[in-house]
């Protein structure tokens, strides 16, 4: 016989307009005169909201909040009074997220804030343990903690009060922290110093909630993490103490936290990554937690710290690849349905297999909609599963050709990857994306299974109006795609691209001008005229030029890398000299007497020594004085590359059996340049040297 | 020794010694489950379980290809001298990689006897192997898996075998590479094999601290286990288990004769006792003459209190006197004693506790025989001074104040500090002395605490009076519960004892007329002995312990001589344990406590499970629950 459980259910059965008078009743007690009676009612109305959320809910809305937190406030209420309506509060808090937006809207978190400055210990803890609550909802704005500069070190002083004080504290602190500001708030009130001993606490919950906390302070945080590897607790080193909480026999919720504080601390540079415990105690303890059993919000919190760990560092790409078969685990991750219609056909599945289980074993059905809850939760972690394994195959992947191999070798990996393009979810579509990057850098994959599954129609898909993240990754992706030896190059011009990299060149995001003019400038190299011509007029001459103003130095050399490509064979060039020639030399003009780095400048003098490789071309050179003066002058520049670059261009410019040599080889005489190149000849750099002397014999022959 | 030649063991060389004491401490410490007696550990390679194109060397740790290798027909492999005990629970060893030879066909993994060695580990029955060449796994066949990664010169390959599952997996420079082989069949051997020349191998069964952390893996098992143990479902008799536990706890409490603390635990916890009080309290008084090493006493009580308990049992009998008259050698029984100066009265100072702490001599007899090898006192603390130790109570001739050095020596040793003891327990000695041999704590000290909390431990518990202990200490108060001593007495024994043990200890107490009362009783038990064998026949151990009681006169310094151990008050132990049993027995009360009964069962559970290989057995050890 079962037992007869007693739930909030069991109000229920009461018509609505007995629980509001019930409440009423509450509330009305509130204003007694009597304060004995006061006291008595804001008790009875603790034990009547305990677990009821309805009840919480109707206290609410008939102005409850208010006056508890009058009577809290109130220097004339007992302490008594005052510690039961923090602990109603608390208790009202702990329903619904309206309910906390409520206790919110009524100015809950100043008011108990205030009364921390109570000397009650218990008071405090009761005012401490609400707040906790409050703040840990999503619905509460962290700011909140810290409008009052004399807050945190209120909260800091308080820890030292009893666990309880530690807990709600490191507890509120954990979730509040959020920006680099908050960091160091935090940091500059002696977080580190007055958490750290708490590690040590007897009470697993303060050890817990600490950990959270020097895990968010150390994110992305330089200054946090160097200054926690040499902070001591109980003459141990902190790395040491989150070592030892990663052992293996420790709670998975500890492990998994002290590896990610760990994790932290190295990404912001406070430990190397080749350390003894980041290779053979983080890595590996983050490799467990994507471990089958493991929960799902552990393999998903592990997979997304693994792959954030290892991103940077190819040493620790290659040791996770081989640890724990990772790299097939990961595609566990991925056995969870993904369209509603499989949802239900699971659901019918399973209860076919559990009704007749449940018979068997006699229990009552009361454990049913248990199950299908524990399925639903199981489904809604289905695409937090699936993005973090595209995060960290994009990480593991992101350096080492064999470990890409791996990947795709993985069963349906390429599938999962065109279908995870498409999916509903844009973390998902996000991620998979990220994925198919990482992938894209392996020249052999793009030539095998990049093709074969024909990766570039859903990246294209995607293209189209895409939040900014997505399309930085999609273009940076598709930029691979167009390179010269990726099968994919063909059909994607043929899908009409060029229209759309053009848009993204006119982008305010620096990253997605880049993509879009990088993917233009793999689009042209040895290009059919047809292309080039179309690149072109699409992008506009005008666009071409602003884009060789960009202020981003990226930008600017793959605009200048998009026609270096274009001025390529001959008939090309004198093509396009012939219609945007004027252009172009003044831009040219522009940049070699800008203030602009080596690299932009020796691919602009490229830029030249291809012009000066067109028939007609060649004379917008010629023809220009000033331009030849330049070239001149790069030439005896103290930088070889740019050396090398204006030698290029002028052995095209003098080079034999053309029409017109002879009087160009006599003009560049006249200039000096011979002089130049004759001394070039003794360079000691060979390249320079031996390019010299081919342009030399350029006069010889 | 690096460059020892194939077999040749120096036994001499204090380098080899050290690594040989480092494994087997290395070897103790992760397999503390397994009797080497039974199922020893692999230490090297066999030379004799090996093909012929095998070398071994470096005290057979070594291995070297020595055939052609031209195909995979010379293959060869070799076996580790014995197969993994499942008492082991995970078992791992390491392999380096001195060498990849010609082309690193090397093969690492397990076997069962009798897999031909001409072969690769994994391309048989039976044989599992992970080779450097492709890192496939071979899994019982020619063909291999993708498993993990090639492995070649300076690499170290780790096997780890988990006896809980069947699993197995392996470790490439400390990085776990995952699961290869699952339901794998029972002893099996570590294994190599090489197949071209120039392939040199070096195996660590433990000689070295390995590369991977294998304690860390070994201590989530144990969780695990230890979880599943604190997990398991007692169902439906979930109401009587309060009932059964406290019973238990009584049961031990009568058993020992804690008559005070019996009597407010059935108090408190609302329970009956079997065996009325008074019965209690004489088997205590009677326990206690024995332990005070006053022997003829306690006979003559027992014949009083319990008649024809003795007629019936002459095989009790003559233990009583036999060790009555090791007494007398020694000085402490009220016959030799009455002739001496003192009031026998005033030197009753044994304080009794070691009587009363019960020992697990019926489930675990040799680690008795252990004991005696260390001048521990059984209840398995060290006091602080190995000399004055080793005879601590028999000084009936000294002082007769409170503090008499012996009772103070005794109450020293029989303190439940036991990190104190460590110290000074040899490293074999500790392993036991934390365990089994700490008597007192048998009684899991939750059990107790969770049942004693709420009744008070005032002044009518004898037991504190007399400040022993059954090891248990409220840690709750500040009051002690169940006694431990106070502390102004132990501080003073130190002095007293050391001044004791300057004084030479005499034949029957250094008195002519004892002596000669010690030689009459010795004949008087020999015409005992002449008349058992001839009503029951020859009885061996009679006779063995008349001869050892005897011997004691053949030595001028009797407590300094090989059969000098008898005169160790702890030897007064089994004697009282035997006469407190056949008390019980005699008013159809059990023989042993239940909960030693329960104990000793569990106990033998986890061996049994040993046995039939049950890996777990590793992580269930009792040793981990008894604080």
């Amino acid at each position: 016989e079962a037992c007869r459980i007693k739930s909030p259910l069991d109000h229920s059965h009461m018509d609505s307009s007995e629980v509001t008078a019930t409440s009423r009743h509450y509330v009305d007690r509130l204003f007694d005169p009597d304060p004995q009676k006061v006291l008595q009612g804001v008790i009875d109305m603790k034990n009547a909201v305990i677990g009821n959320n309805k009840q919480k809910a109707n206290l609410i809305v008939l102005g409850a909040v208010p006056r508890l937190l009058y009577l809290l406030q109130q220097p004339t209420s007992s302490l008594e009074l005052r510690t039961e309506c923090a602990v109603v509060l608390g208790s009202l808090a702990m329903g619904t997220e309206n309910n906390i937006k409520s206790l919110v809207d009524c100015h809950i978190i100043p008011a108990l804030l205030q009364g921390l400055l109570c000397q009650d210990l218990k008071f405090i803890e009761a005012c401490l343990r609400c707040l906790r609550t409050v703040f840990i909802s999503p619905v509460t704005p962290v700011q909140l903690l810290f409008t009052d500069p004399t807050v945190i070190p209120h909260l800091m002083s308080l820890l030292s009060r009893s666990q309880r004080t530690q807990e709600y504290i490191t507890q509120i602190f954990s979730h509040c922290c959020k920006t680099p500001e908050h960091q160091m708030i935090l940091y500059n009130h002696g977080a580190i110093q007055n958490i750290a001993p708490l590690l040590m606490s007897p009470s697993y919950k303060v050890q817990m909630q600490a950990l959270k906390c020097f895990s968010v302070l150390a994110y992305e945080n330089t200054q946090v993490s160097m200054t926690l590897v040499n902070v001591l607790v109980d003459g141990e080193l902190l790395t040491q103490v989150f070592v030892k909480m990663m052992q293996r026999d420790r709670p998975i919720e500890m492990q998994l936290t002290a590896a990610k504080c760990l994790t932290y601390m190295c990404r912001a540079g406070a430990i190397r990554t080749d350390d003894t415990c980041i290779i053979m105690k983080t890595l590996p303890c983050l490799v467990r937690m994507c471990s089958k059993e493991r929960l799902l919000e552990e393999r998903v919190e592990g997979a997304e710290t693994l792959a954030y760990l290892m991103e940077p560092d190819v040493e620790l790409q290659r040791i996770a690849s081989i640890t724990d078969h990772l790299v097939a685990m990961l595609a566990d991750y991925f056995k969870y349905p993904s369209s509603v219609s499989a949802i239900a056909d699971i659901k019918r599945v399973r209860m076919a297999i559990v009704s007749p289980c449940i018979k068997l074993l006699l229990v009552s059905s009361v454990y049913l909609p248990v199950f299908l809850i524990q399925l639903d939760h199981d489904l809604k972690h289905a695409h937090e599963l699936r993005q973090a394994a595209f995060k960290l195959y994009a990480s593991l992947g992101a350096n080492d050709e064999d470990i890409r191999k791996k990947i795709t070798e993985t069963e349906n990996m390429m599938d999962r990857i065109v279908s995870g393009l498409s999916e509903s979810s844009i973390k998902v579509r996000l991620a998979a994306v990220r994925c198919l990057h990482s992938l894209s850098r392996s020249v052999q994959q793009l030539r095998t299974s990049f093709h074969d599954h024909a990766v570039w129609k859903p990246l294209m898909k995607l293209l189209q109006n895409a939040p900014d993240e997505v399309l930085v990754m999609a273009s940076s992706t598709l930029c691979n795609l167009l390179l010269e030896f990726s099968p994919s190059k063909e059909p994607i011009l043929e899908s009409g691209v060029v229209e759309l990299l053009c848009s993204l060149t006119q982008s305010d995001s620096p990253a997605l001008r880049v993509n879009g003019i990088w993917a233009l400038m793999n689009m042209a190299f040895q290009a059919d005229q047809k292309v080039k011509v179309e690149i072109v007029r699409a992008l506009g001459t005008e666009q071409l030029f602003r884009l060789l103003s960009d202020p981003d130095a990226n930008v600017l050399m793959k605009t200048l890398g998009l026609l270096r490509n274009l001025l390529s064979t001959r008939p090309h060039i004198d093509q396009i000299m012939s219609s945007h020639g004027k252009q172009i030399m003044q831009a040219v003009t522009l940049i070699l007497e800008g203030e602009h780095g080596i690299e932009v400048k020796e691919q602009t003098l490229c830029i030249l020594g291809n012009i000066a490789d067109g028939h007609t071309a060649k004379e917008l050179i010629m023809t220009n004085d000033d331009m030849l003066q330049k070239i001149k002058s790069y030439m005896g520049h103290s930088n070889v590359k740019l050396q090398l670059a204006a030698t290029f261009c002028v052995s095209n410019l003098i080079w034999n059996e053309e029409d017109g040599s002879q009087e160009r080889q006599d003009k560049l005489r006249e200039m000096g340049f011979v002089d130049i190149l004759h001394k070039l000849t003794q360079a000691s750099d060979p390249n320079l040297c031996d390019r010299a002397k081919t342009a030399m014999q350029q006069y010889l022959a | 020794m690096a460059e020892l030649g194939a077999g040749s063991l120096q036994v001499g060389d204090p380098a080899l010694n050290y690594q040989e004491r480092e494994l087997n401490e290395r070897l103790k410490r992760l397999y503390p489950a397994v009797n080497e007696e039974e199922t020893p550990l692999p230490r090297s390679w066999s030379p004799k379980d090996k093909y012929s194109y095998i070398g071994l060397s470096q005290n057979n740790l070594r291995v070297h290809y020595k055939g052609h290798g031209k195909n995979h027909k010379d293959a060869a492999s070799v076996r580790a001298t014995h197969p993994i005990p499942a008492a082991c629970g995970i078992y791992y060893f390491e392999v380096k990689i001195v060498s990849k030879g010609r082309d690193g066909y090397m093969g690492i993994g397990l076997s069962a006897q009798g897999v031909n060695m001409n072969r690769l580990p994994g391309w048989d029955k039976h044989s599992y192997g992970y080779h450097g060449d492709d890192g496939h796994s071979f899994c019982s066949s020619g063909t291999g898996q993708p498993y993990g990664p090639t492995f070649t010169t300076g690499d170290v390959i780790g096997c780890c075998v988990n006896l809980i599952n069947n699993t197995c997996f392996y470790t490439k420079n400390g990085h776990s590479l995952g699961v290869a082989f699952t339901d794998l069949p029972p002893n099996l051997y570590p294994t190599v094999g090489l197949q071209t020349p120039g392939e040199i191998v070096d195996a660590n069964f433990g000689q070295q601290p390995f590369v991977f952390d294998i304690e860390d893996y070994m201590s989530e098992w144990r969780a695990k286990i230890h979880g599943m143990i604190a997990r398991f479902p007692i169902g439906e008799r979930l109401g009587e288990w309060q009932a059964v536990l406290q019973s238990m706890v009584s049961s031990y409490l009568v058993h020992h004769g804690y008559c005070a603390t019996a009597m407010a635990f059935a108090r408190a916890t609302e329970t009956k006792i079997q065996e009325d009080q008074s019965s209690i309290k004489n088997r205590q008084r009677i326990q206690k003459l024995v332990l005070a090493g006053r022997v003829g006493e306690a006979i003559d009580a027992t014949q009083q209190l319990y008649p024809g308990l003795l007629e019936h049992n002459p095989n009790l009998l003559f233990m009583l006197k036999c060790r009555q008259f090791v007494e007398m050698v020694n000085g402490t029984d009220s016959e030799v004693r009455c002739f001496s100066t003192r009031s026998p009265k005033s030197q009753d100072s044994y304080p009794g506790s070691p009587s009363l702490s019960p020992r697990h001599g019926a489930t675990n007899p040799h680690l008795h025989s252990t004991a005696t090898d260390s001048p521990t006192c059984s209840n398995g603390v060290t006091s602080k001074n190995k000399s004055h130790s080793k005879y601590p109570g028999i000084s009936s001739s000294s002082s007769s104040s409170p503090s008499s050095p012996s009772s103070i020596v005794y109450s020293e040793s029989n303190s439940t500090d036991s990190t104190k003891s460590q110290p000074h327990s040899s490293a074999s000695n500790q392993e036991t002395s934390d365990g089994w041999r700490r008597g007192e704590n048998i009684v899991p000290p939750s059990l107790l605490q969770k049942h004693c909390s709420g009744f008070s431990a005032d002044s009518e518990m004898e037991i504190e009076a007399e400040h022993y202990t059954n090891g248990v200490a409220d840690s709750s108060s500040a009051r002690i519960m169940n006694g431990t001593y106070k502390h102004e007495e132990i501080l003073q024994t130190d002095n007293h004892s050391l001044d004791e043990s300057d004084q030479p200890r005499q034949l029957c107490g250094g008195n002519q007329a004892a002596t000669e009362r010690m030689i009459q009783f010795g004949r008087e038990l020999q015409a005992l002995s002449e008349q058992l064998c001839r009503e029951y026949g020859k009885n061996p151990t009679h006779k063995k312990m008349l001869q050892d009681a005897f011997s004691l006169l053949a030595y001028a310094d009797p407590w300094n001589c090989p059969v000098g151990q008898q005169l160790d008050p702890m030897q007064r132990e089994s004697v009282c344990s035997a006469l407190n049993s056949a008390i019980l027995e005699l008013q159809n009360l059990p023989r042993q406590p239940p909960l030693m009964l329960a104990l000793g069962q569990a106990h033998e559970c986890v061996q049994l499970m040993a046995r039939v290989r049950a890996g777990s057995c590793s992580f269930a050890r009792l040793e981990s629950f008894l604080h």
